[in-house]
């Protein structure tokens, strides 16, 4: 019934060749248009190696990486798919590229050709939808780190995208940097159906997600809904992530309390509602 | 938060300031070769009158353009000094031993002094009106027709302006490294010439390494948002040539025989 965005077929890739263990062992992932998904696994579990497989930065060993029909193999379409395929990458810093505000919202334009009227049209609406048209004229130095995260958000919804990864885009920001950014992803996967693939360590922004992955050493080891990777957090905190506060709180009253706590009481309100009611029952 | 001002460019709005850099550019160069026509009184006042109404269009206050003049003036007045001190024509004023001062090597020193003095000027008011990103994009596209000859016009400029972008996030993270090896005990600005040469090199390679990671990350930005060199690239930032950008180039070609006919 949904479109299938990505289709990854046991794809497999190494930076070097005389590397003895692929960095991406036999991926296969299929994301659906409209669709959340989140990627989490530590410090090099080749989080950020697959993302760079999405948009054609690298190609896959072997297996294949389709998007929207296109192989990222196949350079003919490799502009194609970087035109709907946008990245905001971790150093908000690192990938502002024009002078002020304005010339780095047009860059991606630029570089697809979109005639000067339609790129000035879409320059606005787009900083419109991130809420950053009063600082047009700014430039990058004058501008903080979800400010600047924005603007680059900004310049890739100009290029009217279908998928938007977010590699560790949020993880140099302050909370409020980070609200503001997911605010305005969350507003786009909803209401233009973006499809949002965010890569992070923080399982609590990953707890949002409607799907999540978890990597280790180049493996997808855990996949499914938030809530079913959390009902078994054991092997998480191994893998050295933090599991969202809520989650481990359920644990520990489940395990030290021994309450008997529902499988959904993982967000702050639905654990709250729980305690309430057990209270309630007593 | 840090003040950076990237070149002189004084914001304002001036004729100057509106116009498109690309005849700013254009009449520089040109004026910097013209000036070597004058000759005499008539030709180099004329080109000083000019120099004057140039100034007082661009609406520059004088104390910018002595800022531009600064670093400049020393050798401006060791040129009048050799030049009054070693030409021997006309009449002497002053004799003793090695020093002649002559009025024709008063004249000449001054003659020289002033062509110098103008050019500066010149060049100092285009920086003082065009943004650094104005000029890259005029030199870009008057560059252009060197595109055939194989020049890289388009790599050159966004190279210019991505330097100017990155400028300022290169000194707050000198700053920033700076900090943090005087808190190791550093010294930067206290200490024997040789101990703070030393001292520079804690700073400069943290410095390299962070740019170099930069130039990496930003290859991939830049790669991820489709940038694949000059090809079917559009732009944003439009050049406007407008009446006074001819009027400015005529009143320099007109320039040309004026000064040719004055000169003696
Ligand atoms: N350009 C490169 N050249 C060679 N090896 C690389 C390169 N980039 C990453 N690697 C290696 O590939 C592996 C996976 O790296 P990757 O950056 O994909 O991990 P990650 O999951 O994104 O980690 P992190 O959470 O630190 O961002 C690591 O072992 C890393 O050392
Ligand atoms: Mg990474």
């Amino acid at each position: 019934m949904n479109e299938t965005m990505i289709d990854i077929e046991s794809l497999c890739f190494k930076y070097r060749n005389e590397d003895p263990d692929w960095i991406l062992d036999h991926i296969s992932l299929h994301v659906e248009a409209g669709e959340w998904l989140a990627i989490t696994g530590h410090n090099g579990s080749g989080k950020s190696t697959l993302a760079k497989c999405l948009n054609g930065l690298l190609v896959p060993e072997q297996g294949s990486v389709k998007v929207k029909g296109f192989f990222t193999s196949d350079e003919d379409s490799l502009w194609e798919i970087r035109r709907s395929v946008g990245m905001v990458f971790q150093n908000p810093d690192n990938q502002f590229v024009g002078t002020t505000v304005r010339d780095d919202v047009a860059f991606g334009m630029e570089n697809h050709g979109v005639p000067r009227e339609e790129m000035v049209q879409r320059l606005s609406e787009s900083l419109e939808l991130v809420g950053m048209s009063e600082f047009q004229g700014q430039e990058p130095h004058r501008l903080s780190g979800g400010q600047k995260q924005r603007v680059a958000i900004a310049g890739i919804v100009a290029l009217r995208p279908s998928i938007i990864i977010l590699d560790e885009a949020t993880s140099m920001l302050d909370p409020r940097g980070k609200s503001d950014v997911l605010k305005v992803m969350h507003e786009l996967n909803k209401t233009r159906g973006i499809t949002v693939i965010s890569i992070t360590h923080d399982l609590e922004e990953a707890s949002s997600a409607d799907r999540m992955i978890v990597m280790d050493e180049g493996r997808i080891v855990r996949e499914g809904t938030p809530i079913d990777i959390f009902k078994e957090p054991e092997g998480l905190v191994e893998m050295g992530l933090d599991l969202p506060f809520t989650v481990k709180l359920r644990q520990l009253l489940i395990e030290e309390n021994g309450l008997n706590l529902s499988e959904k009481a993982f967000t702050e309100k639905e654990l709250v509602d729980e305690l309430w009611k057990l209270q309630l029952n007593i | 938060m840090m003040n950076i001002i990237i070149g002189q460019y004084v914001p304002g709005k001036s004729i100057l300031h509106h116009m498109d850099p690309r005849s700013k550019l254009l009449a520089v160069f040109a004026l910097i070769f013209i000036v070597f026509l004058a000759n005499n009184w008539v030709t180099y006042g004329v080109i000083v009158i000019l120099t004057l109404v140039a100034i007082v269009l661009s609406r520059v206050r004088l104390r910018f353009i002595y800022k531009g003049l600064k670093p400049i003036l020393l050798v401006i007045i060791i040129t009048f000094v050799l030049n009054a001190f070693f030409t021997k024509s006309g009449e002497a004023i002053f004799d003793y031993g090695w020093f002649h001062l002559t009025t024709g090597g008063l004249q000449q020193a001054a003659f020289i002094s002033v062509r110098l003095l103008v050019i500066v000027i010149m060049t100092t008011l285009l920086t003082l009106t065009t943004t650094p990103i104005d000029i890259t994009d005029g030199l870009e596209n008057l560059l252009r027709p060197f595109k055939k000859l194989r020049f890289p016009v388009h790599e050159f400029a966004l190279m210019m302006s991505i330097a100017l972008r990155f400028i300022p996030t290169l000194m707050e993270e000198t700053e920033k490294i700076m900090k943090a090896q005087t808190a190791r005990g550093v010294e930067f600005s206290s200490g024997p010439l040789t101990q703070r040469i030393k001292a520079i090199l804690p700073l400069l390679v943290p410095l390299f390494i962070s740019a170099f990671k930069r130039a990496e990350d930003l290859a991939m930005a830049m790669e991820a948002r489709g940038y694949r060199g000059d090809i079917g690239r559009t732009k944003l930032r439009l050049l406007k040539w407008g009446l006074k950008d001819s009027l400015l180039l005529l009143v320099v070609i007109v320039l040309i025989p004026v000064l040719v006919l004055l000169r003696g």
